[in-house]
């Protein structure tokens, strides 16, 4: 039982009444789904596929919202041997050609043999097609639509191994559309079976809550994978409908009894500060075992804000868990926190900062220390590392890179050879992310690359640079974008600078407001900082590009103008 | 009540307190503010105008523009 498809098939007949999701719907009743169901969905959406001659190493893209139909789409694809890759779906906030500019990168490296998507989104589909087509890409995906689902008989494939790929993750952005991560059954397996033990997971009692996109490691693998495949109920409830209404994830947790849930650390921030009392009156998550931080920077700030905030429904510093994981490990690498409490080490900042050498002061010594959250101990089947620039390992309380190998690392960047070649030295995978180990536990301290993570959301600064250089007003060249930890919301905030000539201030105003919106409808985020400098204001390399962190140490100690 | 309101969208949400706001300016289409801050309105609004706004009150079905949304706390206070 070490496929996809053969795990649902064993759920359907050891346990087919069994509910494996509990489908949350914005102003309608939750949907049970059982084991039975949720293979009769698949099965419509299969027979769909077969129909148009989709098979085996068929990939197929899925650009649906939470629903019966993403459940069946991607369920579907599994039953039929096929790879399913869950896009993210278009927001209200993102402009349609930006989208459309990312749908094209996609189907130019990964090729998908379909896409599958709702009618209302079918012109858009059509018209990224086109434009493919005109960049004369010629494997163009064939279109099928699925408002709603046929259920049918499940026919179970037994030709599945355990080396075919199971799934496709993509990261949001043109960048991370282009990098599709291969993952196949045995790693998927493999990771599954080492995280269980890591968390100590009991199909018999747990239940898992999430509101998390399907488009996104934790949520795709911690939070869907992983409950449907061992046995676990899931609450499901919709990303959309979670950020307009946040109580309604823990009034669901109280109903279901949830036991887990996997959250980015902003959304402790945003839990504790925006859900109303009156919303979780009577709301009880005592039965929770852990929360795990996971995907962004984890502050033990935000753990203490959330445990205060809802101390009286019975949440306690104990469920407080941390976890180090990325879509090429299929998801964890290490997890902290589930028999006792998270580690909290205490270096010299100064040190760390300096030296790269997470020191502890010694005895009676009050200089300056970081408080840093450890992110666990590597699970099962994973070997974690800190090297240097030239792959050497590092003595621990050392910086370095982090490296890891293990037995569910992906089997390559879909159709990029190139960029899997590029991700590997000596055959340890290297993360781009910054850490030190100390007594087995892992520390997070920083990334290599200029990476701005806002909310769980990977954004690369150049990005932006370009998009704000696009708008008039702004001197070719003079822009700079970096994030700013903000402690309220527990996340990365985006700043921009742009240098201009204009003074006069309703033309600044609406300068300002130009690059607000450009960022807001062609990137996945929003930049909640914009300064606008004079010319040269702006800290650029001896080669002439603009330096980020200059930029940033300069914007923090003398801002170019009073943002009142 | 509009003033009010524009008041805490372009300093609290838009971080722009001289940014002039219209009464007739669509501010979801537009992009002006997103989901995240829709939570931060109703609060803001609960507090300030003494009406109870449910979370799922504010979307983009239910208003676009100051103008609407001040429609939509009225109907609250009458309700």
């Amino acid at each position: 039982m070490n496929t996809l498809p053969a795990a649902l098939r064993a759920h359907v007949e050891v346990r087919g009444d069994q509910v494996a999701i509990h489908l949350l719907r914005a102003r309608q009743p939750d949907l049970p789904i059982t084991y039975a169901r949720l293979a009769e969905l698949a099965a419509g959406a299969a027979s769909r596929y077969e129909a148009h001659g989709l098979g085996r190493g068929a990939v197929i893209a899925i650009i649906l919202e939470h629903g019966e139909p993403l459940l069946a789409a991607f369920w579907g694809a599994v039953l039929c041997g096929a790879t399913p890759a869950i896009l993210p779906f278009l927001t209200e906030k993102l402009s349609p050609e930006k989208y459309r500019q990312d749908l094209v990168a996609l189907i130019g490296v990964t090729r998908p043999a379909a896409i599958v998507t709702y009618t209302a989104f079918l012109p858009e589909a059509e018209k990224a097609l086109a434009e493919a087509a005109g960049q004369g890409i010629t494997e163009l995906p064939r279109l099928l639509t699925l408002d709603a689902v046929e259920p049918a008989m499940p026919h179970w494939r037994t030709d599945i191994e355990a080396e075919d790929i199971a799934l496709l993750q993509h990261s949001s952005g043109s960048t991370g559309l282009q990098k599709g991560v291969a993952l196949s059954h045995r790693a998927v397996f493999n990771q599954l079976h080492a995280y269980a033990a890591a968390i100590r997971l009991d199909p018999a009692t747990d239940c898992i809550a999430s509101w998390l996109p399907l488009y996104h490691d934790m949520g795709l693998i911690a939070s869907f994978v992983l409950p449907i495949t061992l046995g676990v109920p899931l609450v499901l409830l919709s990303p959309f409908d979670w950020v307009r209404a946040p109580a309604r994830l823990l009034q669901a947790m109280a109903t279901h009894h949830a036991t887990l849930c996997w959250l980015p650390n902003f959304a402790y921030n945003f839990m504790a500060t925006r859900v109303r009392e009156r919303d979780v009156d009577g709301v009880d998550l005592s039965a929770m075992r852990a929360f795990v931080n996971c995907s962004e920077p984890m502050r033990a700030a935000s753990h203490r804000l959330f445990v205060e905030r809802f101390a009286g429904l019975g949440v306690r510093a104990a469920m407080m868990t941390t976890c180090y994981a990325m879509a090429e490990n299929v998801f964890a690498v290490t997890q902290g926190g589930m028999t006792g409490p998270v580690a909290i080490d205490r270096p010299l900042a100064r040190a760390l900062r300096e030296d790269r050498h997470a020191a502890l002061p010694p005895p009676g010594n009050d200089a300056e220390t970081l408080e840093m959250l450890s992110a666990g101990r590597p699970i099962h089947g994973v070997d974690v590392r800190i090297v240097d620039g030239d792959g050497t390992s590092l003595a621990e309380r050392r910086v370095g890179e982090i490296a890891l190998r293990s037995n569910c690392m992906l089997s390559g960047y879909y159709h990029r050879p190139d960029a899997t070649a590029q991700a590997f030295r000596d055959g340890w995978y290297l993360t781009g992310d910054f850490g030190y180990l100390a007594d087995g536990e892992l520390y997070v301290t920083g990334r290599k690359k200029d990476l701005i993570i806002v909310g769980g959301k990977n954004v690369y600064p150049q990005d932006l640079e370009l998009l704000a250089e696009e708008v008039p007003g702004v001197l070719a060249g003079r822009v700079v974008a970096f994030g700013l930890f903000d402690e309220a919301s527990g996340t990365e905030e985006v700043a921009l600078i742009a240098e201009t000539e204009l003074s006069e201030l309703e033309a600044r105003e609406a300068l300002r407001e130009g690059l607000r919106r450009q960022i807001a409808s062609r990137s996945d985020v929003v930049a909640r900082v914009i300064a606008l400098a004079p010319p040269r204001w702006l800290v650029k390399t001896s080669s002439g590009k603009v330096a980020r962190t200059a930029n940033r140490e300069k914007y923090l100690s003398q801002p170019p103008e009073r943002v009142a | 009540m509009i003033a009010t309101l524009a008041g805490f969208v372009t300093t609290s949400i838009l971080k722009q307190p001289k940014r002039v706001l219209r009464a007739d300016e669509p501010l979801l289409s537009s992009g002006l503010i997103d989901s995240f801050h829709l939570v931060d309105l109703g609060l803001f609004v609960e507090k300030t105008f003494d009406v109870r706004i449910d979370d799922a009150d504010l979307n983009a079905d239910t208003f676009d523009t100051l103008e609407q949304l001040a429609e939509v706390i009225r109907a609250a206070k009458a309700g």
